[in-house]
């Protein structure tokens, strides 16, 4: 009985209980930290080495055609008043220029990461769901009905904003322009494009749009962006796609085509180009700027300089540093190192 | 006849009393009870009082006013109120992040707390339903009516059983034992397990049916010990407390005087007054720096906001054009929305989560101290109690130790040692070979009769003079040698067993008669007339009895000092010096006298007494008049020395507590002598320590006046002690080094009071700083002769003194309830004298020796932890939300958030909070043998150590800088955001969930580091968080959501896996957010001879290792600021410039911090 009540009282003996649970204890001594950052500092100088390399062998092929300054090509174009305006870039490769070639729009001072911007749009909408046709989500303020008060479709100002200048590229080969072909399949994620934007499953699709209105900045509906292929066509266009995912910083680039095909597979043979700008998308009036980006990508995607040498510097930082470590631990001969 | 004329009495006595009063106004503060509900026959109309019912309402809520009530206790606390404040702004105005990313976290919080709070209360209604249906018998008209508890009525008389509890607090009238009294233990009540005797109202008439009276008595108050109530006629000892149990006797019959929540149980329910740590008040001055941090943040943003707006063209681009309504909206509301919407955006910089995570941390922390088997005690079969977590932590900055001697530093275990009868001493000897066991050591052997005679009223003063009671065994063998006595006292019981073992033994009370075995086995009978009680004051007992002979006898015993006037000083002489010795070898002494009181001198005390217990107003005063009126002349037998032995390791505790970096300070009621023994046994005095007494007995040295004296003597040790004294190395241990005198500091009550409560004014506060100068500057400082609110009162003047220091109080009895109730935290040992040093104490431990277990080694440990976890939460979100500010400058001041709502709700619940939970919990940075045998590493988190402004600014210049490199870091990634091999281009959303990868894995390896414990939970929680996180960012990248409104991370975070950019950006930039962290474990190593040392006597070397890393952690992270915020900038041109002379110039700052370390291992820590 007496033993009973003691057992009842007495706390637990358990490892948990008296904090007496197994532990390890980590010890960052020299024999450890001295070799770990040599190891460190060499893996990071080694692949920094290859991102630095890698980065470098990128071809990159960059021209602004905003039109700023007078003898830009596209300078006519740049003033608003004009319509339809198509404008010629030329430019000359004196080498091969290796493919695959990916071509991209690039726009500057441009904040599609603007807070009120971003949130104006209807995902359901985009998803296909016809009962947001009729009424698109509150988001889609200001461009949620038109002045006649139809439901905008699709609505919302980033969907309202797609870029619109369009590019054709042509090779000069002996003074015939030659068609570059483009790949516009790809250049959006595949889960976009499969999952997240769907069409309303109506045949024809024009008659999903009953009743709406095309987004006021648009020159064609929706269903019309690309009649030849239904798989790239409403919702689903790869370059609306494209636009439709915001992009982080003001100053950004986006695919607008791959150049995969034809004669065009290895790459851009050395040679003159032009490249047809149909000039449509206005910045000048918030200064932005507005480029075409060729360019080749490797493993770790577009041209980068920033990740290879900042694995360079911290490498030789962890070797330096172990070098150090080594010279005061040496001197100072910590005294109860085992 | 008789009978009901002695019912008329007590009523008459009423009427009396009222008539009394007549003079001035009716007492509000008391109150008529009559008795059965009858009227009193002699009073005016009969009008039933109002009181209230016996109903026991201990529960706070009632089902429908749970919701309200409890809401609006949760939201008086400041940290929900703001996130409340957060929440409604987010409802109300349009903000960036949805009002369930701060909704959610606040309403789980409250949840919780309701659910926790909604528990307890009904545990309440529970406890509080079993007393209030609880059956019992009123006796109604003559007739016994089984009730409900709670349906007692104010004047029902009440039939209790043995072994039932009282329901309410009830006025014994009647008891089945034959002299009137009954039993009870207070068990419940204070833990008092003796057997309490109470009386019946005297000379009431037996039939309680025509029993006719009202009883006056005063308003319920909350005091459960004091002169409980002034009745009329009747005292505390007439009064039957609810809760207490009934006991050695059949039954009783009482009537309900307070009932209900008027009982003086339920009034002294009250919790006492919320304790707040020296960590919480760093927790809000860090807090008000965060809201600064935020409100400034969100200042800024929004005048550049402004002021980028104003170029041409930005405020309202083509492609982003404004609604009818934010165009007609007024500029300055626009700027005062867009400041809300940034300090919402923000706003997760202070976090709700941490006030969970502290209290969850505190409360199961807590259970670490109750599960300790180390505080087991096997005799009393308890462990260590908490009464409050809220205070654990302060358990490791404790100062200055206030110590109850008696009982706490001793056992409280008396035993008699010896007596001096007349002059001559007597020791008792085990294997004594005289038969009576009596050997006189000192002076001649004289075995006349006198001196037997005064033997034998010497000894028979031993046995009449107490309240022992012997306790009822069912057997035979009464008063048997061990356990047989119970007393409130122990010093009574070793006095009564000393008798015993000279012969002479107590048999009991019997109807007021004391039988006393004597020598030659006869039964000696004596009347027990009076029983002047002790008091603090008084310092002495009396009883007045008559023998079989007629002779009527007063007993007397007390200290020295207060017997010593009273008897005649030829007679003191004799017995001063053994008196004087026996203190200074640290025994207890009482001096016995006595007198013989003729016929009119009883008559006179007698009457004198009824008198002074009847009295309705200053009743005390009067009874003291009294009883020091009676106890005058009387005639010095002898005097006793009790020893009481030191607590088991008192000594090694004390000294831990001193090398520790404590004060150690005693309080005690005892006498200066005793004091000062006890104190150079538990090694706070030692040999070489220089005493500084400022006593009566100094005081009066000089012959001047006492003020005079006492100020010389004051500035005397003040240049002793202060100005004299070699300034203060904090990192030298003192105690152990011989180059300084130590001093120790002697007080007493008198000088004390002189001291604190001078005539002068200007001299009041002058002293008290001296006083407190002085006392400060002694190892240990010695109060005898205090009274209960002197022990508070010093307690009181050292926690305000200058810096606040952080006091401890320790004590067992209820003298120390002041004074544990004042001090910082209260630590109440489970001892001898009751339990209310207990109940009110934040923690009790069954022993002494524990404390130095729960102070070095749990104290310690708690501190670091939860220090550990403040500064932690603070500098997490702080590199949370700065990249989402620094963000704030590329998306055009839009308060687009960086991250995923998703994110932002689940990052301090569920990505971060576990490995910091589990840290503050399970951490053992030294483990607990070295804690406990280095005492000096405590010292090293003295005076909040862990929580001052400068570790403060480490850990915010840490976020910062991890804040920084991960939003730069990302986005000179992204200034070519094709980082896919098939050219894809990433979103604002996978920078976001870049950075807040890059974050998750930095913040939590980041406590990885500074994990020294590493159990396997630790592992499991922190692998577990991370790998919770990626699983998370999956399952909600992988789903349309039909609820939410935007597919924002729609296959996000895999795009982002796929890319190698990605994976390369995220494990540089953690490596390099740890790379400080990583080079401050390494450079912590021990070094310099401080460190040599304690290595090398130290069986540890191991765990030392890091215990004196701790140390150099402290002095390092000064020297590593400067590299840490060279090495900041210096990343930050890594980052932004990518120049390449940088190892250069780290390394050149890396060797600064190694040149500066040595250095600053010489500046204490």
């Amino acid at each position: 009985m007496k033993e009973q009540q003691e057992t009842a009282n007495r706390p637990d003996n358990t490892a948990f209980t008296q904090q007496r649970l197994p532990a390890w204890q980590p010890m960052l001594s020299a024999g450890i930290v001295i070799p770990g950052f040599v190891i460190i500092g060499l893996a990071f100088i080694g692949i920094g080495i290859a991102l630095f390399v890698t980065s470098q062998n990128i071809q990159v092929l960059e021209r602004d055609y905003t039109g700023v300054e007078n003898n830009s090509p596209c300078f006519k174009c740049s003033d608003p008043s004009t319509k339809n305006c198509v404008c010629k870039l030329d430019f000359s490769l004196d080498k091969l220029f290796e493919g695959p070639v990916f071509f991209y729009y690039g726009l500057s001072n441009y904040f599609q990461n603007y807070r009120k911007y971003g949130v104006s749009r209807d995902d359901r909408q985009l998803s296909g769901r016809l009962d947001n046709f009729q009424s698109p989500d509150e988001g889609c303020v200001p461009y949620q009905y038109d002045a006649n008060n139809k439901p905008i479709v699709p609505c919302g100002s980033v969907a309202n904003s797609l870029f619109n200048d369009t590019f054709k590229l042509y090779q000069i080969v002996n003074g015939a322009r030659k068609l570059v072909p483009f790949d516009g399949k790809g250049i959006a994620w595949w889960t976009d494009h499969n999952v997240k934007y769907r069409n309303p499953s109506i045949t024809p699709l024009k008659n999903a749009f009953n009743g709406t209105v095309k987004p006021t900045f648009w020159s064609k509906p929706a269903y019309e962006l690309d009649p030849s292929d239904p798989a790239n066509n409403g919702f689903v266009n790869q370059d609306f796609l494209v636009w439709m995912r915001r992009a982080a910083l003001p100053d950004f680039r986006k695919l607008y085509r791959r150049i995969t095909e034809g004669d065009y597979k290895n790459g851009l043979p050395a040679g003159n180009y032009s490249l047809e700008i149909a000039y449509n998308y206005p910045v000048l009036d918030f200064d932005g700027r507005k480029k075409v980006v060729f360019s080749n990508v490797s493993w770790m995607g577009g041209k980068n300089q920033f990740l290879g040498i900042a694995y360079l510097v911290i490498g030789s930082l962890c070797v330096v540093m172990s070098i150090v470590m080594l010279i005061v631990y040496a001197k100072f001969k910590f005294p109860d190192e085992e | 006849m008789y009978l009901s004329s002695v019912a008329v009495i007590l009523c008459l006595f009423m009427k009396l009393g009222c008539l009394q009063l007549g003079g001035d106004e009716r007492r509000v503060d008391s109150r008529t009870i009559y008795v059965g509900h009858r009227p009193c026959p002699a009073t005016e109309a009969f009008i039933p009082p109002k009181f209230c019912d016996n109903r026991i309402v201990s529960s706070k809520y009632t089902v429908w006013n749970f919701l309200p009530k409890n809401l609006f206790e949760q939201f008086r606390r400041i940290a929900n109120f703001y996130f409340l404040i957060i929440f409604l702004v987010q409802v109300i105005v349009d903000t960036p992040t949805s009002p369930v990313t701060s909704g959610l976290p606040l309403f789980f919080v409250i949840t919780v707390t309701a659910i926790k709070q909604g528990y307890e209360d009904w545990l309440r209604h529970k406890a509080d339903n079993e007393v209030n249906k609880y059956l019992v018998t009123v006796l109604e008209n003559g007739q016994k009516i089984r009730t409900e508890s709670e349906k007692i009525k104010v004047g029902d008389v009440v039939e209790v059983k043995e072994d039932e509890t009282f329901p309410c607090d009830l006025i014994l009238l009647q008891s089945s034992r034959d002299d009137d009294t009954c039993f009870v233990t207070t068990a419940s009540l204070d833990g008092e397990s003796n057997h309490k005797t109470h009386y019946t109202v005297p000379d009431t008439e037996k039939d309680l049916e025509s029993l006719n009276a009202t009883i006056e008595c005063e308003q319920p108050q909350p005091d459960l010990y004091n002169n409980m109530l002034i009745l009329k006629s009747l005292g505390p000892e007439n009064l039957l407390l609810k809760g207490a149990t009934l006991k050695n006797t059949q039954k009783i019959c009482g009537v309900a005087v307070y009932t209900g929540m008027e009982t003086k149980m339920a009034l002294n329910y009250q919790g006492k007054s919320q304790k707040r740590s020296a960590v919480e008040k760093s927790i809000n001055a860090f807090l008000l720096v965060y809201l600064c941090i935020l409100v400034s943040k969100a200042l800024v943003c929004t005048t550049l906001k402004y002021v980028w707006q104003s170029e041409p063209g930005q405020d309202e681009p083509w492609y982003n054009q404004k609604t009818q309504r934010e165009k007609d909206t007024n500029l300055y509301l626009k700027m005062f929305t867009d400041f809300l919407s940034f300090m919402v955006l923000f706003n997760f910089i202070i976090p709700v989560s941490m006030y969970v995570t502290v209290e969850m941390q505190k409360f199961l922390g807590s259970f670490f101290i109750t599960w300790d088997k180390d505080f087991f005690d096997p005799e009393i079969q308890e462990g260590a109690l908490v009464n409050t977590s809220d205070l654990n932590e302060e358990l490791g900055q404790v100062e200055y130790v206030f110590t109850d001697k008696t009982g706490t530093l001793t056992q409280n275990n008396m035993e008699f040692i010896e007596c001096c009868i007349d002059g001559f001493q007597y020791k008792y000897r085990d294997a004594g070979s005289e038969l009576d066991g009596f050997c006189v050591t000192d002076g001649p052997v004289k075995c006349i009769a006198p001196a037997s005679e005064k033997e034998e009223l010497f000894l028979r003063a031993l046995c009449l003079c107490h309240t022992v009671q012997v306790k009822e065994s069912p057997g035979p063998g009464q008063g048997q040698a061990d356990g047989g006595f119970i007393a409130s006292s122990p010093d009574e019981v070793a006095l009564v067993k000393g008798a015993m073992r000279y012969g002479f033994t107590f048999l009991g009370l019997e109807s007021k008669n004391m039988k006393i075995l004597n020598r030659n086995n006869d039964v000696e009978m004596y009347e027990l007339l009076h029983v002047l009680n002790f008091d603090p004051v008084r310092r002495r007992m009396s009883v007045i009895v008559r023998s079989k002979s007629g002779d009527t006898l007063l007993f007397c015993k007390g200290a020295d000092s207060s017997i010593f006037p009273r008897v005649r000083p030829e007679e003191v002489d004799r017995i001063r010096m053994h008196v004087e010795r026996n203190a200074t070898e640290g025994y207890r002494t009482l001096c016995v006298a006595y007198k013989q009181l003729s016929a009119e001198e009883y008559a006179q005390a007698d009457a004198g007494l009824r008198e002074a217990r009847l009295a309705l107003q200053d009743r005390e005063e009067k009874l003291m008049a009294v009883y020091n009126q009676v106890e005058t002349g009387m005639s010095l037998i002898g005097a006793t020395a009790v020893e009481d032995r030191l607590q088991e390791e008192a000594a090694e505790t004390m000294e831990a507590l001193q090398g520790a970096g404590m004060k150690v300070w005693v309080l005690t009621g005892d006498k200066m002598e005793t004091a000062k023994s006890t104190c150079y046994a538990c090694r706070l005095f030692q040999r070489n320590t220089e005493l500084l007494e400022l006593t009566v007995r100094t005081l009066e040295d000089g012959g001047r006046k006492r003020e005079e004296r006492l100020h010389e003597l004051l500035l005397d040790y003040h240049k002793k002690a202060v100005q004299d004294a070699p300034p203060v190395k904090a990192g030298v241990t003192r105690s152990w080094s011989t180059a300084n005198q130590d001093y120790g500091f002697i007080i007493d009550g008198a000088t004390l009071s002189m001291v604190l409560n001078s005539s002068h004014d200007s001299n009041s506060s002058r002293y008290k700083s001296l006083f407190l100068q002085i006392c400060q500057n002694c190892t240990a400082v010695l109060c005898c002769r205090m009274a209960p609110l002197q022990k508070a009162q010093i307690v009181k003047m050292v926690k305000n003194s200058k810096g606040g220091p952080i006091t401890l109080s320790i004590g067992d009895g209820a003298n120390d309830v002041s004074m544990i109730l004042e001090a910082h935290v209260g630590i109440g040992i489970k001892g001898k004298e009751g339990r209310q040093a207990v109940r009110n104490s934040d923690y009790a431990i069954p022993k002494l020796k524990h404390l130095k277990k729960l102070l070095l080694a749990h104290g310690h440990l708690y501190y670091v932890r939860i220090a550990h976890l403040v500064q932690y939460f603070f500098y997490k979100n702080l590199c949370f939300i700065l990249p989402q500010f620094l963000y704030q400058f590329f998306c055009g001041y839009s308060q687009q958030p960086l991250y995923d709502a998703a994110y932002l709700t689940m990052y301090n619940i569920c990505f971060t909070s576990m490995p910091i939970l589990a840290y503050s919990l399970l951490e053992q940075h030294i483990c607990i043998e070295v804690l406990l045998d280095n005492a000096t590493l405590y010292r090293e988190i003295a005076k909040n150590a862990m929580l001052r402004w400068r570790p403060f600014f480490y850990w915010t210049v840490l976020g910062v800088f991890h804040g920084l490199l991960f939003f730069f870091g990302v986005r000179y990634l992204f200034s070519n955001p094709a980082l896919q091999d098939n050219g894809q281009v990433f979103g604002n959303w996978s920078y976001g969930t870049i950075v807040f990868t890059v974050l998750v894995f930095t913040v939590t390896l980041k406590l990885a580091l500074d994990t020294r414990h590493w159990t396997w939970i630790n592992h499991f929680v922190i692998w577990g968080s991370l790998a919770f996180y990626v699983f998370f960012s999956f399952f909600w990248g992988g789903i349309i959501w039909p609820f939410l409104r935007q597919q924002r991370l729609y296959f996000v975070f895999a795009n982002m896996l796929s890319s190698v950019s990605a994976w390369l950006v995220i494990i540089l930039l953690i490596l390099l957010s740890l790379l400080p962290d990583i080079l401050l474990v390494v450079f912590r190593k021990p070094r310099g001879p401080n460190a040599r040392q304690v290595g090398l006597t130290h069986s540890y070397p191991q765990t030392l290792r890091h215990s004196h890393g701790w140390t150099r952690h402290q002095t390092l992270s000064t020297a590593l600021f400067s590299s840490l915020s060279l090495s900041l900038s210096l990343s930050l041109s890594l980052s932004l410039s990518l120049s390449l002379s940088l190892p250069l110039s780290l390394s050149l700052s890396l060797s600064l911090s190694l040149s500066l370390s040595p250095v600053s291992s010489s500046i204490p820590p």
